[in-house]
């Protein structure tokens, strides 16, 4: 909104004649150190583009050696040296954990946001569980997973998928609420009014008019939220156990994800685990960037949609 | 205005008008309480949550506090096999970490966050956003696991040549003593770490510089300024308090960092001054230890992480405190 109002950068006046009254020209040392600056800020850029180009360069280098559809299929191997093997039960045990985590946590976590746009206000209370939404934001993934792990894994006596989904589902809540709020937020309180004046209760205005306007940002920061929960190894590493076949059961026996077998591999001074520890990250990576990328393009087409409405 | 006037009708019966006092209860209203009600509780869930962890980790950590007292959270020693559980030496190693990732992090943040706003044309900004993006969206263990298995040999010649360099010198030759051949140390737990917090650093540092008024920013160069006099004349002042903020929250985060530390530090519990030396942190030292820990040690590594929570929370409470009243100043200002 502020790009209309802002005229296009003011030409600075260039007369020869130097009057006092118009503004002293940049000349010498203080051009340079801008200048300098300027180079200093491209090069920050670069700094950051470095490491992710060649992290993503060297994994996906090691891990096309062994990736395939066999490989992401195949049962692993009960011997970290066999060249044998995929990495089959990670992939299905990362895909159910992570829906469950998900059915678990972008419901209540869009309700929480409900909550907080459209009934807490400004109230005491509202501020307080905004407050604590962002504690819980900054809670360590390990602490998630020792929480659950004590919490419930010790009481149910077992480990499962489940209890990793618990964990994940935790890390995510709050990111999800922070999201759906923002995105309510955003939504025209001419609609609103506009449906209560037709006769909708509140709650029926909230789930035909409010929530569809702001359903796109809403599945777009629900799916960042899941990529990231995707790539989590911490809140899984004590709740899910360990297993060398494939379970696509949730709540019973134990589980493994992409994320597990890396932390697992990555340390083995096997060739074979180490390969087996790329192609599962670079596997982890192909999910977590599409989703983002997904995100992204929800984004970008939903604020197009937008701004090219009003 | 009209838009708003006439929006699908589809569902809009006309509904009898709600009665003023008493009489049966109009149609929706049942519906319209409960999910009220669903919406409040979860909210409410956020509060259980966080207390459930805080009194479960106490709980459980409880042992620990009663076998070895209090003291034992600033003892330096760790050493199962002999009966100590001190926390000391762990969470002096992860303020070291941290302190090095946030050495690392904040300069390259701070100059991505104004090159994005400050420099990149328009159209590109969408996409260096979207670099920085995928950098935080890279799950830690396959940080872990690319430092690990590609940079940590290259580190370990790097270190023994800084080494050299500086090994006559008082303090410095202690703080970047002698390195472990394997590359695994605080350095590179604190490197990596550093490139982890870089895009959250970025996010609000950038959030932070973009309040500052239009109307400063042009009466700088209104006055002649260069574009870096104006970013240090009205850039800096005005978002001082937020970067601060900015940095303690990247502190929050790097503190807890769990996988790719536990990978790359080389899990040595020996307290070093010493940054080219193996180390472990509080949270790694759990990713690494947990699982076969029972007993005393078990309720210690519970207490560690109970810990880790105190400092993220305090480090988020006062972060939140700078950054609300930066905003509050902002509103009156």
């Amino acid at each position: 909104m502020t790009a209309t109002v802002v005229p296009p950068a003011p030409p600075t006046p260039r007369s020869p004649s130097g009057s006092i009254l118009r503004p002293r020209k940049a000349t010498g040392w203080r051009r340079f150190k801008s200048g300098l600056a300027s180079v200093l800020f491209v090069l920050a850029f670069v700094a950051a583009a470095i490491p992710l180009i060649a992290l993503v360069y060297y994994v996906t280098r090691e891990g096309l050696k062994v990736f395939s559809w066999e490989f992401l299929t195949t049962e692993l191997p009960f011997s970290q040296r066999s060249v044998d093997g995929g990495i089959g039960p990670a992939v299905v045990g990362t895909i159910v954990i992570t829906v469950g985590a998900t059915l678990m946590a972008v419901p209540l976590g869009v309700l929480g946001g409900i909550y907080l746009n459209e009934y807490a206000g400004k109230s005491k209370f509202g501020a307080l569980v905004r407050f604590l939404s962002e504690i819980l934001t900054g809670v360590p993934s390990i602490v998630m997973g020792l929480f659950i792990y004590t919490f419930w894994v010790l009481r149910v006596k077992e480990q499962t998928g489940f209890a990793g989904s618990l964990a994940l589902a935790c890390l995510m809540l709050p990111v999800v609420i922070r999201t759906s709020e923002e995105m309510l937020k955003l939504v025209p309180h001419e609609l609103r009014e506009g449906s209560l004046a037709l006769g909708s209760r509140k709650s029926r205005t909230i789930r035909t008019v409010v929530l569809p306007h702001a359903a796109p940002g809403i599945v777009s920061g629900s799916l960042l939220a899941v990529a990231r929960a995707a790539g989590e190894t911490a809140p899984l590493l004590f709740t899910i156990g360990a297993t060398q076949t494939a379970n696509w059961n949730l709540f019973e026996g134990t589980n493994t994800a992409l994320s597990v077998q890396i932390f697992g591999n990555a340390n083995s001074p096997y060739i074979p685990a180490q390969e087996r520890a790329f192609g599962a990250a670079f596997t982890l990576i192909l999910i977590v960037f599409v989703a983002t990328a997904l995100a992204r393009i929800v984004t970008v087409v939903y604020t197009r949609r937008v701004s090219g409405k009003s | 205005m009209t838009q708003v006037l006439d929006p699908p009708a589809s569902g809009a019966a006309p509904e009898p008008p709600p009665p003023l006092v008493g009489g049966p209860r109009p149609p929706g209203y049942l519906a319209d309480r409960t999910f009220r009600i669903v919406a409040v509780l979860a909210g409410v869930m956020v509060l259980v949550i966080l207390a459930l962890i805080i009194w479960v980790l106490f709980d459980n950590s409880l042992e620990w506090f009663r076998e070895e007292g209090i003291g034992s959270v600033f003892s330096l020693d760790w050493a199962p096999n002999e009966g100590k559980y001190g926390a000391g030496a762990l969470v002096i190693m992860t303020l070291m970490v941290a302190v090095i990732a946030l050495l690392l992090a904040v300069p390259v943040s701070v100059g991505i966050a104004l090159f994005i706003n400050e420099i990149a044309p328009r159209r590109a900004r969408l996409p260096i956003v979207f670099v920085v993006d995928l950098l935080a969206a890279i799950p830690s263990v396959v940080f872990g696991l690319w430092v690990l298995r590609q940079l940590a040999s290259p580190l370990a010649d790097i270190y023994a040549d800084v080494h050299n360099l500086v090994k006559d010198v008082p303090i410095l030759g202690d703080v970047f003593g002698d390195p472990s051949a394997s590359g695994l140390a605080i350095m590179t737990a604190g490197i990596v770490v550093g490139i982890m917090i870089m895009p959250i650093v970025t996010a609000i540092t950038r959030e932070v510089f973009a309040t500052t008024p239009a109307s400063q920013k042009e009466a700088t160069l209104a006055m002649g300024a260069t574009r870096w006099e104006m970013i240090r004349g009205a850039i800096f002042p005005h978002s001082r308090s937020g970067v601060v903020a900015a940095v303690i929250i990247g502190f929050g985060r790097a503190v807890g960092e769990t996988i790719a530390v536990a990978l790359v530090i080389g899990s040595s519990q020996v307290l070093t001054e010493n940054v080219f030396a193996p180390g472990d942190t509080l949270a790694s030292i759990i990713a690494n230890q947990f699982g076969e820990a029972s007993g005393v040690q078990r309720s210690a590594l519970i207490g560690f992480g109970l810990v880790l929570l105190a400092m993220t929370i305090v480090l988020g409470i006062i972060a939140r405190s700078i950054l609300r009243r930066a905003n509050r100043r902002l509103g009156i200002a």
